[in-house]
């Protein structure tokens, strides 16, 4: 019943191939952290807005992206799209849902924090002729990335993660399409598989300690 | 100057300011006391603009506070204030907190925001803190930064909002230590305060706030000896 013969010198070969998709892997995570977080700032503060016109969008952004499978985000942004003539790459459609789908989260995340901060900071500098973006900008802004670093970096590991979702949509240059690839070339399909675990895993540490070092230097209050 | 004309404030149904007057000229030193949740309080941050008001009017230096075209920001510039809670800026050192507004309001360089954060920092006794984040002060010292603070902006008038209320007792003298030092200077300055010492010792003038207007302004000697207003002498007569 149990007569697999594991040959990890035949999947480690392809090491290479499995880092050259790491390494995709890694830049859409990053840029979609990175887009993810400017968006989820402007998300935050427009679903605080006293105007409907802001609020209404931003909250309905944030309901869709935290409320329905990121999968179905990314289905949406390759194929949905697609269907009324906006072709978007693999690649493309795969940053995108990811950058929807982290922005919404991290919206929340930073609406939590920036309830935490106590609004005396915004009347103290108000108080001394700060405009109201200044003072967002220079004290609110701040505080709130202290407060929101942790669960921050939670969703960046969720984001490295989904990633691999874009084998669905055909990514195929990414470490999860890599993968798929030469495991229907090779059928060494455990030791593949368990190869690109422990990279993601290893990624996924490693984002995780950059983060901490960078906390380490920018929080030093 | 700043004159404060038949100034009325309600919080919803509550009427907290029931036509405020009050003038304080170039100079002058004018203690606020009065109970606690009366309004004092709500009445400095209707002087500078953070709170809006229902009637009457304020005029700082002839300029209408609550007026449609004023440039709150600008008029900010020269009005400080120093809160009960002393805000301090967490995330920024006590020279960071200081030369902040200076550089980004007043457009000044790092190095004219230092020179004159230092200096006031070491009016009010921080010279050796500059590099600590406000975390590892302690309150009194929190509160002089926050003097330092507005007094960097170089304002025409600054308005202490019970400045010793959130102190321990221990660290009340210092505070007002760097009050007496900046009245002595001649700042123009309203204080809100429940010192009675304070408004005893410092005051050009005192004003006994009441039921939401000042029921009686008058000189220290004269407020503490010879209350006019039956008010004021039942609430003095509970102080001492």
């Amino acid at each position: 019943m149990f007569n697999y013969t594991f040959q990890w010198r035949q999947a480690l070969q392809k090491l290479p191939l499995l880092l050259d998709g790491a390494l995709v892997t890694l830049q859409i995570a990053l840029l979609s952290m990175a887009m993810g977080i400017a968006f989820a700032v402007v998300l935050a503060v427009a679903r605080n807005a006293k105007s409907r016109w802001a609020s209404a969008p931003a909250s309905a952004w944030i309901e869709v992206s935290r409320n329905t499978p990121a999968l179905f985000q990314i289905y949406m942004a390759h194929f949905g799209l697609g269907s009324f003539g906006i072709y978007l790459s693999p690649y493309v459609a795969l940053l995108a849902g990811i950058t929807f789908n982290n922005a919404g989260y991290l919206a929340e995340t930073f609406r939590g924090a920036l309830r935490a901060i106590p609004g005396t900071q915004m009347r103290a500098a108000r108080s001394l002729g700060m405009t109201s973006i200044q003072a967002f900008r220079l004290i609110i802004m701040p505080q709130m990335f202290r407060i929101a670093f942790l669960p921050t970096t939670n969703q960046m590991v969720w984001a490295i993660l989904m990633t691999s979702l874009g084998v669905t949509v055909g990514m195929n240059s990414d470490l999860a399409g890599v993968t798929q690839d030469i495991n229907v070339r090779s059928f060494r399909t455990f030791e593949i598989f368990a190869i690109a675990a422990v990279i993601y895993y290893l990624i996924a540490k490693a984002v995780t300690l950059g983060a901490r070092l960078l906390a380490s230097r920018l929080f030093r209050y | 100057m700043i004159e404060v004309k038949n100034v009325h404030k309600s919080f919803g149904t509550l009427e907290v300011l029931k036509g405020v007057n009050l003038s304080v000229k170039k100079g002058e030193v004018v203690s606020v006391i009065g109970g606690s949740g009366s309004g004092k309080s709500t009445l400095l941050t209707c002087i500078n603009g953070l709170e809006p008001i229902n009637s009457g009017s304020i005029l700082v230096d002839g300029v209408e506070v609550h007026a449609k075209t004023t440039n709150l920001n600008k008029l900010r510039r020269k009005i400080g204030i120093v809160f009960q809670q002393f805000n301090a800026f967490p995330h920024l050192t006590v020279l960071e907190n200081v030369t902040l507004a200076p550089r980004k309001v007043l457009g000044m360089t790092k190095a004219e925001a230092e020179e004159i954060a230092i200096k006031q920092l070491t009016h009010v006794g921080l010279a050796d803190k500059l590099s600590v984040y406000p975390g590892h002060l302690s309150g009194g010292q929190q509160q002089r930064m926050a003097i330092a603070r507005a007094l960097a902006m170089s304002p025409a008038y600054v308005l202490f909002d019970e400045v010793t209320s959130a102190l321990d007792p221990q660290l009340v003298g210092e505070v007002l230590d760097t009050l007496k030092l900046l009245a002595n200077e001649g700042m123009t300055m309203i204080c809100v305060t429940h010192e009675m010492s304070f408004a005893r010792d410092v005051s050009d003038r005192v004003a006994f706030f009441h039921k939401g207007v000042l029921a009686e302004v008058a000189p220290p000697e004269q407020f503490f000896s010879d209350p006019q207003h039956p008010e004021t002498k039942e609430f003095l007569s509970n102080v001492r």
